[in-house]
C-alpha cells in the first residue's frame, strides 16, 4: 500500500476533526426538549420575597418550619433563620441569632453585649433560607448526583443517595446548608416542596403574621410576589458569587452578609 | 500470544465486567439526566416524589375554623388576627384525629416574641405595643389578664 505524504497529512487532519466531534453533535431533539434545555421547562419557577421592613423577629417562621420539616428542634441546626442586625453611631454592626431565631428575640442584649438605645441608629432583622440559586454551587459540587435542582427551580436532596461527604455545605455560599443529625446526611431548605407542589405556601410564609416572607412563581408575570420583584426595589445576597439566588429581598442593607 | 501474557488481560476484563454488573444492579432505574443539564440535572427522579410525600402537619386557620368556629370568630375580630392559630397551638397534624388534643401553651415567651420591647427606631418592632419583660409582673403567664385571641377584649 502505498501513501503519499499529501493524503497522509489529510486523512490526519480529516481524523483529527472526526476525533473532536462530540456523539450528541448527531442526536436531534424535539423542540420541547431544545426548549427545556435551554430555558428550563415547565411552567413554574418558584422564588421568594423577603421584606426586611416588615419583619419583627418573632421567629414563627423559625419555629414553624422546623417542626413542618422534622428539624430537630433543639439542635443546634435550621433550615431557615432570622438575623438581628444593630448598627451603632460608631459605625459598628452587631449581628446576632439566638438558636436561629426560634425563640423570637426578647432580649436587649446582642450576644453577649448590651447597648445603649441611644447608641442605636438603626436596627433591623433579617430572615434567611435557601436561595434556590439558578446556578447552585452546591449541586456542582456533589459527587453522586445526590442534590439536584428541579424543573421548578428547587435544590432537593437525595436522602437515600448523600453519602454524607459535606462538599455542598462547603460550597453554598450563604451556608443554608447543614448535616442532619438523624439521618446523616446533608440537609437544606427545600421552599416545603411538599407543601407547594400541592398548592399550599411555605410554613414559614403560612407563619409570618406580618407578611414579610412570600413565596410565588416567577414565570408567571400576573402572579403578585413577581409584579412586586419586578416593580420594587429588590436585591438578592451575595450577588458577585454568580449563583443567581432567587431569594429576593426589599429593604436590603449593605451590612447584611 | 503467550498465556502468561493474555491471563491478566481476562483478570482485568472480568473485573471490569463485574463494575459494570454491580453498577446495573445498584444503580436505581430513573437515575439520569432529567433536568437541564448534567451539571444540574443529574439525579434520582424518584426522589422528587419522596419530597412530595412529606405529611403537611401546618394546615392552617381555615382547617381550625371549621370546629372551633367561635374561637376563630373572637380571633378574627382583633389586632391578632394576622397571627395563625397554629403559630401558639403547635402543628396541627392530623388532629382532631392523631394527636386527639393540641396541647394549650401559656407560656410567656410566645407574646414576648413579639411584645418584648426593643429600642429599634427603623424596625416594625418599635410599632408594637411592647413592655419590658423584667418589669412587667415578671414571672406572671401574660393569659392571666390578656386575652390572647382578642386582647382587646
Amino acid at each position: 500500500m502505498s501513501c503519499s505524504r499529501r493524503d497522509l497529512l489529510k486523512k490526519a487532519m480529516c481524523g483529527a476533526v472526526a476525533a473532536s466531534l462530540p456523539l450528541t453533535m448527531f442526536r436531534f431533539l424535539s423542540p420541547a426538549q431544545a426548549q427545556a434545555a435551554v430555558a428550563g421547562s415547565g411552567k413554574v419557577r418558584w422564588g421568594f420575597l423577603v421584606d426586611t421592613r416588615k419583619c419583627v423577629g418573632c421567629g414563627f417562621c423559625v419555629k414553624a418550619c422546623k417542626m413542618e420539616n422534622e428539624v430537630p428542634y433543639d439542635a443546634p441546626v435550621t433550615r431557615t433563620w432570622v438575623e438581628r442586625y444593630v448598627v451603632t453611631r460608631d459605625g459598628k454592626t452587631h449581628i446576632d441569632s439566638p438558636l436561629g431565631g426560634r425563640d423570637g428575640f426578647v432580649s436587649q442584649k446582642v450576644g453577649e453585649e448590651t447597648i445603649p438605645p441611644e447608641e442605636i441608629t438603626k436596627a433591623f432583622f433579617v430572615p434567611k433560607l435557601c436561595n434556590q440559586c439558578d446556578n447552585p454551587a452546591c449541586v456542582q459540587v456533589c459527587p453522586v448526583g445526590a442534590t439536584f435542582q428541579t424543573n421548578d427551580g428547587v435544590v432537593l436532596i437525595d436522602r437515600t443517595w448523600c453519602i454524607g461527604c459535606g462538599y455542598c455545605i462547603m460550597a453554598c455560599p450563604y451556608g443554608v446548608r447543614f448535616f442532619h443529625p438523624i439521618y446523616k446526611v446533608a440537609e437544606k431548605c427545600t421552599f416545603c416542596y411538599h407543601r407547594i407542589s400541592k398548592g399550599m405556601v411555605t410554613a414559614c410564609v403560612q407563619a409570618c403574621p406580618f407578611g414579610a416572607r412570600r413565596i410565588g412563581n416567577l414565570k408567571d408575570p400576573n402572579d403578585p410576589v413577581t409584579r412586586a420583584i419586578m416593580t420594587e426595589r429588590v436585591a438578592v445576597l451575595k450577588d458577585e458569587y454568580g449563583t443567581k439566588p432567587q431569594v429576593f429581598y426589599i429593604g436590603l442593607d449593605s451590612n447584611v452578609r | 500470544m503467550k498465556n502468561h501474557v493474555l491471563r491478566p488481560l481476562w483478570v482485568a476484563i472480568a473485573f471490569v465486567a463485574l463494575i459494570f454488573l454491580v453498577r446495573h444492579f445498584m444503580v436505581p432505574k430513573d437515575f439520569g439526566i432529567h433536568g437541564r443539564n448534567f451539571t444540574y440535572g443529574f439525579y434520582r427522579l424518584g426522589a422528587i416524589d419522596d419530597w412530595k410525600a412529606i405529611p403537611v402537619k401546618y394546615r392552617g386557620m381555615a382547617g381550625c375554623g371549621e370546629c372551633h368556629e367561635d374561637k376563630v370568630a373572637e380571633h378574627q375580630k382583633g389586632p391578632h388576627h394576622i397571627i395563625q392559630c397554629e403559630n401558639c397551638h403547635g402543628p396541627a397534624l392530623a388532629h382532631p384525629d392523631k394527636p386527639e388534643t393540641l396541647p394549650i401553651d401559656r407560656d410567656r415567651g410566645l407574646c414576648l416574641r413579639c411584645h418584648a420591647g426593643l429600642p429599634y427606631p427603623t424596625s416594625q418592632r418599635a410599632n408594637l405595643p411592647a413592655i419590658d419583660p423584667d418589669k412587667h409582673n415578671p414571672g406572671a403567664p401574660c393569659v392571666e389578664c390578656h386575652n390572647p385571641h382578642n386582647p382587646e377584649m
